[in-house]
């Protein structure tokens, strides 16, 4: 009760009879509003979900996880990184995904990474060596599966960045990208990585491309990538869950429009990450 | 005689039943995200008190297999969550309701009392306040629940982002735990939350539906001192 406005006592039984038919009148009403709002709420989720179905989840859902991703683009920044750790907490993480690693014959021999440049048809193709030729980068990052476990692990290779400081693919007129946090204005906005068999692909966006702890990675605690963690090369990115981690890069290509994602294709947020 | 007495303003009123079915579809799409990775217990060692979850409560609930359907409720209602109480405090503070729901130094003594009045080991009536001091605590503790929920889901959301936020909650895996523990936290308001709603009676409930209760003033022999008639006006400001 309020003490700022002590309730007005009937002066009359009349009058009391009065306020406590007032008073049944509102509580009937408010029950009904209460209960109507509860129909209402419950007909708009309802519609919610039965919006037509987009990649595993209804369109409706879809649009507001793309939504709260340019929220979280217009955040992100490049110079913000994940936390690293000591080498000797490293672990070797669980192996939970096969797709695209199945193909018969694979020679990792003679594996070469092909890229598609932006805006140009003539692909080129890198070796082993090649990449390895660049500086060498090694962190000690989260991998942070979306099932929600996480592992500590040490992974080395070349920055994604880097390679592209090196060779000029990411742009249309074929300069190299030589400052990651301001990418040329002709850069491509997205990009897209597959195993060589194409069954299991993946979209960044160019930025998370470019961040500092984003590697094309060739060692993981030390030791050779093995076949099942994605040898010879496999993304890696603390921004982005595991599924973002493709093994065994086949191809990588520039794209002006969101590439295909295998995960998102099967429900999840194109983004899943930061 | 009966009079009709001002209780729960309307906007608190809406804030509270639009929290109820939105952080109940949170919990459950929580929980559809939560089967994924299904690591809390309580106990030590090799000793398990209570595993979070028998396999039995996901199969009777069909709680199984549900992670991207769950991530995506998950961040649409968060919008609904977080926007709710954000106003529900800006409301509290702009109309200075806050000051019947924070606690006051006295709050602490006085929920002890409330929690013995309740099992029955203690007979004085309880304060005739709008809360008394266990329902300041619990309605307080709860909202800052709310803000927990809020910070702990961004830290394991946007991990490197808002790794500062992630950091100062304990790393990743903390925050998760934490995140959970919180939600655990409602579940155990929401049943003492119902029991006590149920004890106290329809007056009490139809209050928070809508936003009067009716009372017993004894009938004064002066009807025009009518201000210090409702006892339970002058009582003492929180």
């Amino acid at each position: 009760m309020l003490p700022e406005t002590p309730p007005k006592l009937p002066a009359t039984p009349e009058e009391e009879a009065a306020a406590l038919r007032a008073a049944a009148t509102r509580s009937r009403r408010s029950f009904l509003a209460l209960g109507l709002a509860g129909i209402a709420g419950l007909a708009g989720w309802r519609y919610l979900l039965h919006t037509p179905d987009a990649d595993g989840i209804p369109s409706g859902l879809r649009g507001v996880l793309d939504a709260n991703a340019r929220l979280s683009n217009a955040y992100y920044s490049n110079t913000r990184l994940a936390p690293e750790f000591a080498a000797a907490r490293a672990r070797t993480p669980r192996v939970n995904g096969h797709v695209g690693l199945d193909e018969a014959g694979f020679d990792p021999a003679a594996w070469r990474l092909v890229v598609q440049p932006y805006g140009r048809s003539a692909r080129q193709e890198f070796s082993i060596e090649q990449l390895k030729a660049l500086p060498r980068t090694e962190i000690t990052t989260e991998l942070k599966c979306i099932e929600g476990w996480s592992v500590v692990v040490t992974w080395a290779g070349v920055r994604f960045a880097d390679f592209l400081a090196r060779y000029p693919l990411a742009t249309r007129s074929g300069q190299p990208l030589a400052d990651p946090n301001h990418p040329a204005a002709d850069a491509a906005p997205y990009v897209g990585l597959a195993t060589p068999n194409a069954a299991y692909y993946v979209g960044l966006e160019l930025a998370s491309a470019l961040h500092p702890q984003t590697l094309l990675c060739y060692e993981m605690n030390g030791q050779p990538l093995t076949l099942e963690h994605g040898a010879p090369l496999r993304l890696v990115t603390p921004l982005k869950y595991g599924i973002k981690h493709l093994k065994r890069i086949g191809t990588i290509r520039f794209a002006d429009q969101r590439p295909a994602d295998y995960w998102a294709e099967r429900g999840y947020d194109w983004h899943a990450g930061h | 005689m009966k009079v009709v007495v001002e209780k729960h303003p309307l906007a608190i009123r809406w804030f509270h039943w639009l929290n109820f079915p939105v952080l109940a579809l949170m919990i459950w799409s929580g929980l559809w995200i939560y089967w994924a990775n299904d690591v809390y217990r309580l106990g030590w060692g090799r000793t398990t008190l209570l595993k979070f979850f028998p396999q039995s409560f996901y199969a009777a609930f069909h709680m199984d297999h549900k992670l991207a359907q769950g991530m995506s409720w998950h961040f649409v209602l968060m919008w609904v969550f977080a926007l709710n109480g954000l106003l529900y405090v800006l409301y509290t503070a702009l109309s200075g309701e806050w000051r019947y729901l924070l606690p006051t130094r006295r709050s602490f003594r006085e929920a002890w009392q409330v929690v013995l009045h309740d099992v029955g080991l203690r007979k004085e009536p309880l304060p005739p306040r709008k809360f008394n001091g266990a329902q300041q605590l619990a309605y307080t503790t709860v909202i800052l629940m709310g803000a927990g929920s809020l910070l702990t889901g961004l830290a394991i959301y946007k991990p490197t982002q808002l790794g500062w936020l992630t950091t100062a909650l304990g790393g990743y895996e903390w925050a998760r735990a934490e995140h959970f523990a919180l939600t655990i936290g409602y579940v155990l308001f929401f049943l003492v939350h119902i029991a006590q709603v149920v004890r106290a009676g329809w007056n009490n409930f139809r209050a928070m539906v809508a936003g009067f209760e009716i009372q017993d003033v004894p009938t004064a022999p002066t009807e025009t001192t009518a201000p210090a008639a409702p006892s339970a006006a002058t009582a003492v400001r929180p």
